[in-house]
């Protein structure tokens, strides 16, 4: 679905990516494990476009991807929850979900406020269902929808930006370590909602972490990712036991 | 009592004025942090702009409200392709760019038409408030300061175009993120500001005439209601060109008008003195 090789990027002349290679299969969840600093948010923001790729190549489902603009990869398929959630914090939680389907409800395209009764009608309804779909999947929002986003509490906002992004109806999704700053009985839940939407969406995710129970709990396998490079596949057996990780850590 | 609605209607009118010229402004800096210094030769574009139109024998009205805006928008979307979209995120090369454009613009109007004062009378009559006469004209501008902030305020708030602007505004990553084209919404609101500003400038062509150098007047007013406002791009122009309208036009009653624009400017200096933010800083700052 994926296949990400050779990739060099980074902030200026620091390189933080140093030739990454791994690729995604259809449906699967991969996970990416490593330590703060090894090139998890860089990887994910220099695959959506936010940081240009100094060197190497991203095909997504065929397409070479590396040149374009970030709005043209999400309106490919690719769904963005970022690190920090990035909810839109004066938007309410109604109008950060429709900006999630605006691509896709043909909302960017009716430029002006008079853009004919019939066809400002049928956008409107495009995402009125897009709001309804998600509001199924995620029903505790629901009585949050007029709040603004920047009044929610972490956990919700997680939510939130999980509930945005499927908004566009990505076939990938990237998740940049969305158990940070969340308490562990969300975090159980949110894996139990990721393993749902998976299914139902038929949804590939590409997932960055350091919380080894998330990963183990969600992904079908394990990349680690050192000092801007991919390693070797964590073993399953290892994955199961954090000492043999933190042995196979170790010894990369 | 006549004396009261007489000033009454002055000060609104002098307050109309000044959210007109100042909106155009107010959209671009507030959306995208971009200072336009040529705004108030964008009004003068939009005073020539209608007053050619009419003279060519257009309806008054259609040049005024209509080719105006069109015109200066479409000059907007050109400058900002040409110049602007290589200098975002860069404040103060902006401010150089659009002074230096400013001074182009003046120059070049100034070589086609001449620098005279180019007459452009009053559409409407005048009425009366018991022993006093008011313009007519006055009234118009009031009720189209009304419309044209009441309409923008819709369009951001209701519309998926608006929504998009906002969103853009306030996280241009993660708009992008979502498929939004920030630089494609930078370039549709630099246009739109543009518009309002041709509009603007036409709206006030009958009373300050039409001359190159007629934007220099209202730059300076424009600016100072934009920053006193705020980064509440609407509720903090309201705010400010309320305040500061009320101030300069009530000083011009009781002194002259030099006064009456200096102590605007005073009580913008001890504002900005008590809130560096601005009146939305500190209130309304959830607005729009």
């Amino acid at each position: 679905m994926m296949d990400v090789a050779e990739l060099v990027s980074g902030y200026g002349r620091i390189g933080v990516l140093r030739g990454a290679s791994f690729a995604v299969v259809r449906g699967e969840c991969l996970g990416i494990l490593g330590h703060n600093g090894m090139g998890k948010t860089t990887l994910l923001r220099t695959i959506m476009g936010l940081l240009a790729c100094q060197s190497g190549r991203i095909r997504f489902e065929g397409r070479a991807i590396e040149r374009l603009a970030t709005h043209q990869r999400a309106r490919l398929g690719l769904g963005y929850v970022p690190q920090g959630r990035q909810i839109f914090p004066a938007l309410t939680v109604r109008e950060n979900l429709l900006f999630g389907g605006i691509a896709k409800s043909g909302g960017a395209k009716s430029g002006g406020a008079k853009s004919g009764d019939a066809k400002s009608g049928g956008a409107k309804s495009g995402a009125d269902d897009i709001l309804a779909r998600i509001l199924d999947d995620f029903p505790e929002l629901k009585r949050l929808l007029d709040r603004p986003g920047g009044a929610l509490s972490g956990g919700e906002q997680q939510l939130l930006a999980l509930a945005r992004a499927l908004c566009g109806k990505p076939r990938l999704l990237l998740l940049d370590e969305p158990t940070e700053g969340i308490q562990p009985s969300i975090i159980a839940a949110m894996s139990e909602r990721l393993h749902d939407l998976r299914a139902r969406y038929g949804l590939s995710i590409l997932l960055v972490e350091q919380n080894l129970d998330f990963i183990r709990g969600l992904a079908n396998r394990a990349l680690l990712i050192h000092r801007g490079q991919i390693g070797r596949e964590i073993p399953p057996a290892a994955l199961a036991d954090p000492t043999l990780v933190e042995e196979f850590i170790a010894a990369v | 009592m006549d004396i009261v609605f007489a000033v009454g209607f002055q000060v609104m009118s002098g307050v109309a004025t000044l959210l007109i010229t100042s909106l155009g402004l107010a959209i671009i800096f507030g959306m995208m942090r971009v200072i336009n210094l040529a705004h108030g030769e964008f009004l003068m574009l939009g005073a020539y702009a209608a007053i050619l139109s009419a003279r060519a024998g257009l309806n008054i009205w259609i040049a005024m409200l209509v080719v105006a805006p069109l015109v200066v928008g479409g000059i907007g979307l050109v400058i900002e392709r040409l110049i602007i979209r290589r200098l975002y995120g860069r404040m103060v090369d902006t401010m150089l760019a659009t002074w230096g454009l400013s001074l182009a613009l003046i120059g070049a109007v100034t070589m086609i038409f001449g620098n005279t004062v180019a007459g452009f009378s009053a559409p409407l009559g005048s009425f009366a408030i018991g022993s006093f006469t008011a313009s007519a004209y006055a009234l118009f501008l009031i009720a189209a300061a009304i419309v044209l902030f009441g309409g923008i305020w819709a369009l951001l708030r209701f519309t998926p175009a608006g929504l998009i602007a906002r969103g853009t505004m306030q996280n241009a990553e993660m708009a992008s993120a979502l498929g939004v084209s920030p630089e494609r919404v930078y370039a549709v609101t630099f246009a739109a500001g543009s518009a309002v500003s041709g509009l603007a400038g036409a709206l006030i062509a009958p009373f300050s005439g039409v001359v190159p150098t007629m934007g220099a007047a209202f730059i300076a007013k424009s600016f100072i209601t934009v920053i006193t406002g705020g980064a509440a791009m609407l509720a903090g122009t309201f705010s400010a060109s309320g305040l500061l309208g009320t101030v300069a036009t009530l000083g011009t009653f009781a002194t002259t008008p030099v006064f009456g624009e200096v102590m605007m400017l005073v009580v913008a200096i001890v504002l900005l003195r008590l809130l560096p933010q601005g009146i939305t800083g500190r209130f309304f700052r959830r607005s729009l």
